[in-house]
């Protein structure tokens, strides 16, 4: 038989087998267990205290990312008056007045927008890496899986802030909400990595991939089809605790002087700009603090909730 | 046991030399000339420009700079600074500041962390659990800058029980730094406690040792702590590594003259050898206790077995 026969062989077997009633029935039914799993996971959130509270602080947070004016009681961040220094907060003025004398509580929610994008695009970076190189690492395992893995613990032996504070303070990538962004991912990408990896190993040698092997798919449809999809449960959990991990950890980088610069309006400037005023005007440091609090902790709660509703494991 | 801590510390060589290359070819990208940085106002003569640019070995290429280091330091020279002061000298003045505020955080993570969570675990769904959930989540979801100036601010400032920075009252300064390094570890420590005593005392030897008759104490400490621990102890062990390399924020809140800030200076100041060194230190380190509590594993729990 020649090779060409062969080929035809196979790719008659493989239409065969895709046009046979046989096929139809076993993707409705790993259609209805996904399902199911969405829809208990949605059944057991809205009965989680911790999904309520998580989702009405992030909404809330995301609102004022977008629409800071609605926020800030008609009060313009940048207008300042040096006359109103340091004033405490007070009925007109709910945080009071930075040394500038700006309206507080129209900077901190400013302050939002930075934080949002940075955690969102640090986020997006970090799982576009870690399920790139897990995967990869995982499915083709052997040389290729040690030499990533390998790679993946050279990240993960640098302290994550170091590590970003040198990638900053190499200024290749400036010093802008990108940079920050890229900083961050470029240290954090590993546990994603390991997370999808993991998980494609868990499967790959599983019945149903050996199936849809024998019918022929390739490898990348065999990765994004049949692997992959097992891994949205994990990784949606940790990339929801993550975007709250990276939001506190920009306030950490800028507060040290390594992140976003004046004129940028962040709650880590904020922070540090209030730092040698704490005895005087412990407002200044009181209200970013508590606004950044919430937030990292309702990412962190919606991640707790996600996680408790996805793992069927916990459920008793 | 001795061919797997071999082969672990094999395999730890090329990490360690990746993590420092990293930071090495970061550093060098670093904007800037600290050469010409050093004369200040005045320019340097271009002689000793050029005698300075040679002996820091500026004029290389990347990768020969890097092996050229790489000789010094497996002699044990972690080369100089630009101020000709030797980096061991500015560790091995530093590394004390990091280590006591480590171990005090390792306590704090030790004591607090394992007695809450047995509390907890012992009577799951109790009021002490849920008080335990509760503030274990609250902890973790707090960002540690928040709560070194929350803590500066309370304890330091207006209740004047803690000094609220530097280093001048001996191991009390440490106290408050080293509880804010640990508290997200804390937190963890708890619930992974809480966790593996629950699963624990569900366990069949727990009900053989109960209808021996033994008395509760007994059975708790003797019998479910033993087996419990043993997560919590490797999650312990391989914090260290993670703490000091975390505690560059709270030694800049606190203002403690340690590891941390000695890096945090470097780089603002492009002491490109001093960085390199101490987080090559650092990733020594976070290898070093990771293997030590692979190890550790072994040996507290023999079910495991590595050959």
């Amino acid at each position: 038989m020649t090779d060409q026969q062969q080929a035809d062989l196979r790719h008659d077997e493989v239409q065969a087998g895709t046009t046979t009633g046989l096929a139809a029935p076993s993707v409705d039914v790993t259609d209805a267990r996904q399902n199911s799993l969405w829809s208990d996971a949605w059944r057991e959130l809205k009965r989680n205290p911790l999904f309520w509270i998580g989702s009405v602080f992030g909404v809330v947070f995301l609102l004022m990312a977008m629409f800071p004016a609605v926020f800030a009681r008609g009060a313009d961040p940048r207008d300042c008056d040096l006359t109103n220094s340091k004033l405490p907060p007070s009925a007109e003025h709910w945080f009071g007045f930075d040394q500038q004398g700006c309206d507080y509580l129209a900077n901190v929610v400013y302050g939002a927008r930075n934080s949002l994008v940075i955690g969102v695009l640090a986020v997006l970076v970090v799982l576009v890496l870690g399920l790139f190189v897990g995967a990869v690492s995982g499915f083709f395992g052997g040389v290729t899986d040690s030499i990533l893995s390998r790679i993946t613990d050279i990240f993960y032996a640098v302290p994550f802030i170091l590590g970003a504070i040198v990638v900053l303070r190499s200024g290749t990538l400036g010093r802008g909400v990108v940079a920050v962004a890229i900083a961050l991912a470029a240290f954090g990408w590993m546990t994603a990595m390991r997370l999808v990896r993991s998980q494609v190993i868990a499967v790959k040698s599983s019945d149903y991939v050996a199936a849809a092997r024998a019918m022929g798919a390739s490898n990348r449809r065999i990765l994004v089809r049949h692997i992959l999809p097992n891994a949205v449960a994990p990784v949606l959990v940790y990339a929801t605790i993550t975007v709250g991990v990276l939001i506190a950890a920009e306030a950490t980088l800028t507060f040290l002087g390594v992140g976003l610069q004046r004129p940028a309006i962040s709650w880590g400037l904020q922070i540090d700009a209030g730092q040698s005023l704490l005895r005087t005007a412990p407002h200044l440091v009181l209200f970013p603090s508590i606004v950044l609090t919430v937030t990292v902790m309702a990412f962190i709660m919606l991640g707790d909730a996600l996680r408790d509703a996805l793992d069927p494991r916990q459920r008793s | 046991m001795g061919r797997y801590v071999a082969r672990r510390l094999l395999l730890a060589i090329p990490v360690l030399i990746g993590a420092s290359f990293l930071i090495f070819a970061m550093v060098y990208a670093l904007p800037g000339d600290p050469i010409r940085a050093l004369g200040g106002d005045r320019p340097l003569q271009p002689a000793v420009v050029a005698q300075l640019r040679d002996e820091y070995n500026l004029d290389d290429p990347l990768v020969v700079q890097y092996v050229k280091y790489l000789g010094d330091l497996v002699q044990g020279d972690l080369g100089t600074d630009f101020r000709g002061r030797e980096v061991s000298e500015t560790i091995a003045q530093r590394l004390p500041v990091t280590a006591k505020l480590t171990v005090v955080a390792i306590l704090f993570e030790t004591v607090i962390g394992i007695i809450a969570g047995v509390l907890a675990g012992i009577r799951r769904n109790g009021f002490l659990d849920n008080v335990v959930l509760i503030s274990s989540t609250l902890i973790v979801s707090i960002p540690i800058l928040v709560l070194a100036f929350v803590a500066q601010y309370v304890f330091g400032l207006k209740l004047g029980w803690f000094p609220i920075a530097g280093i001048g009252d001996g191991w009390y300064s440490y106290l408050l730094p080293g509880l804010v390094l640990a508290s997200a570890s804390l937190a963890y420590v708890a619930r992974l406690t809480r966790t593996s005593v629950a699963e624990n005392l569900r366990a069949d030897y727990v009900r053989t040792a109960r209808a021996k008759g033994l008395p509760n104490r007994n059975v708790v400490v003797r019998h479910t702590l033993r087996n419990s621990l043993i997560p919590v102890v490797t999650f312990i062990g391989a914090d260290i590594g993670n703490l000091m390399g975390g505690a560059i924020v709270t030694e800049s809140v606190f203002n403690l003259p340690g590891i941390g800030r000695a890096i945090f200076d470097s780089v603002r100041q492009q002491e490109g050898a001093v960085v390199v060194g101490i987080v090559t230190l650092m990733v020594f380190f976070f290898i070093f206790f990771n293997l030590v509590v692979d190890v550790l594993y072994a040996v507290l729990d023999p079910r495991i077995r590595y050959d």
